[in-house]
């Protein structure tokens, strides 16, 4: 019985069990649980202040003042927290690159912060920055780069040491449409291909693409957690944007 | 457990600041400038008001210049401690600091680290500006400078410690000018930086008290006997004491768990 619990377990890029986290006396995450699966694209979904970041800063441990579990392919984040964060690449919502170093150095900077020698970092870099098709700008110096390019990069670096939990934090602010659109399909062709968890979150409904599961988060609680698809459907509408009225104007009619 | 990863880290996060600094001429600049100033204009000016008669741990009587720069040299150290500190959490930065904590790398040794980066960026500031400090007239015995080393890294750490812990938990100061007010300007005038304490003893006794309990007049006083070829042990006792608890403060500021950051927390 435990031996199959385990296998599971192990299977899951990211566990979070019933988590709650207080920030200043308010709640902002409430009871929250969420599983996803080895090469699985979850759309993490809420407006401004529904408790996304707030999220990912426990995932990643930025604090941890908290109750409940979070699991990264079977590691607790708190216990074993070298190999939980081993496998967690993170591109945030703030832009993290230096702008003054090349790209390569931004990307070395990350290898040595996981342990890389040089060659090891630089030959994984490359390999990552021909995957996002940016290896021959590696040299270049990351402030001459667009804003797409600069998401790119990121992505980059938050793969170069094999992660099996990608969280990308609202990564298409700031990007014009086309961009936004590559970076879309170059996220769901890492989880194709290589088998990366994602959790993608935005309060943009028109990133979420066929097939893509949807994790509606609003003021700290999960309000739906299964495909766009099937969640419309069970709500009797349309869109995926009706379905979203619906969830978080139940809630607030609750709160009343 | 293997020792090479973490050696790579450490070479990453001192590899990175150093590069920084390179590139930002400005900030060299700016380091180099600011004790230059003190030493040409203000103690070029206080020369004739201001001999300081025969003082450990100098030999004869000294110009006031003299005096003036181990001084200087913890005013290089302090601002860069502050500023590197200080910038990593605020401005754009804050995003640098969440690279290096999503690190798999324990915190305490990522801080570590990071001072460290900061601390050496420190020491080169320095030693340019002793270099010209030497061609301006200014020479301590050369064993001093190799001396001095040593009392640099205490100092370094100090001074960054300080400014991580105070990055950790003060929202007030977000602003430079704020840290420079409150922190940089008291640590520096009231210390043993610019006057003898026996000097300022004989100004206010208050001020004296205070000067003598400032941390920043033992890293100083630790700073010139190491330039004079003295082991000045008291002073080096208390800034390794106070360097090694800043330390442990900024870590436990840092705990996810127990420290500042959750108490901040960060909306959204």
């Amino acid at each position: 019985m435990s031996e199959t619990h385990d296998a599971t377990e192990a299977q899951l890029a990211l566990e979070v069990r019933e988590l709650s986290f207080t920030y200043s006396g308010r709640p902002a995450l409430d009871d929250v649980s969420l599983a996803v699966r080895a090469g699985e694209f979850v759309v993490l979904l809420g407006p401004n202040g529904a408790g996304k970041t707030t999220l990912f800063s426990l995932i990643t441990r930025l604090h941890d003042r908290r109750r409940g579990e979070i699991r990264i392919g079977g590691f607790d984040v708190r216990r074993q927290a070298v190999q939980a964060h081993a496998r967690i690449g993170a591109v945030f919502q703030q832009p993290t690159l230096d702008l003054d170093l090349s790209v390569m150095q931004n990307l070395a900077y990350h290898g040595a912060l996981h342990g890389m020698s040089r060659g090891e970092a630089k030959s994984r870099a490359l390999a990552q920055l021909e995957r996002v098709g940016l290896a021959d700008q590696r040299r270049t110096r990351v402030r001459r780069l667009s804003g797409g390019q600069r998401r790119r990069v990121e992505i980059a670096r938050g793969l170069m040491h094999e992660p099996r939990l990608l969280l990308l934090d609202e990564p298409t602010v700031g990007l014009d449409i086309a961009s936004r659109r590559d970076l879309v399909a170059h996220a769901h062709r890492l989880c194709a291909e290589a088998g990366v968890a994602v959790l993608w979150a935005t309060h943009l409904i028109d990133e979420v693409r066929r097939g893509d599961r949807v994790a509606v988060l609003h003021r700290g609680r999960l309000l739906a957690d299964e495909q766009g698809e099937a969640l419309t459907a069970r709500l009797g509408v349309e869109t995926l944007g009706e379905a979203f009225d619906r969830l978080v104007g139940d809630e607030e009619a609750a709160c009343e | 457990m293997r020792v090479m990863p973490w050696l790579h880290c450490l070479r990453g996060v001192v590899g990175r600041e150093l590069l920084r600094f390179l590139h930002q001429r400005s900030r060299f600049l700016a380091a180099l400038v600011r004790p230059l100033v003190w030493l040409f204009v203000f103690a070029a000016g206080f020369r004739m008001a201001l001999g300081v008669a025969m003082t450990e741990p100098y030999q004869t009587y000294i110009l006031y210049e003299v005096y003036i720069v181990p001084g200087l040299v913890g005013m290089i150290q302090l601002f860069n401690g502050m500023q590197s500190s200080l910038s990593m959490v605020y401005d754009r930065e804050m995003g640098s600091m969440r690279v290096l904590l999503v690190s798999p790398f324990p915190r305490w040794y990522l801080l570590v680290c990071k001072l460290l980066a900061s601390t050496l960026v420190s020491v080169v500031q320095v030693y340019v500006f002793l270099a010209i400090a030497w061609a301006y007239g200014i020479q301590a015995p050369a064993m001093g400078y190799l001396y001095l080393l040593p009392a640099l890294l205490v100092t370094g750490f100090m001074v960054g410690a300080l400014g991580l812990l105070l990055s950790s938990f003060i929202r007030q100061l977000e602003n430079f000018a704020g840290v420079m007010n409150f922190v940089i300007f008291p640590m520096f005038f009231l210390s043993s930086a610019l006057y003898p304490l026996w000097r300022i003893r004989e100004g206010s006794y208050l001020v004296y008290q205070i000067a003598a309990l400032n941390p920043f007049t033992h890293a100083v006083e630790m700073i010139r006997f190491a330039m004079y070829e003295r082991f000045n042990g008291e002073a080096v006792l208390i800034s390794v004491a106070v360097a090694a608890v800043l330390l442990v403060l900024a870590i436990l500021g840092y705990n996810p768990s127990r420290g500042m950051m959750a108490r901040k927390g960060n909306a959204g």
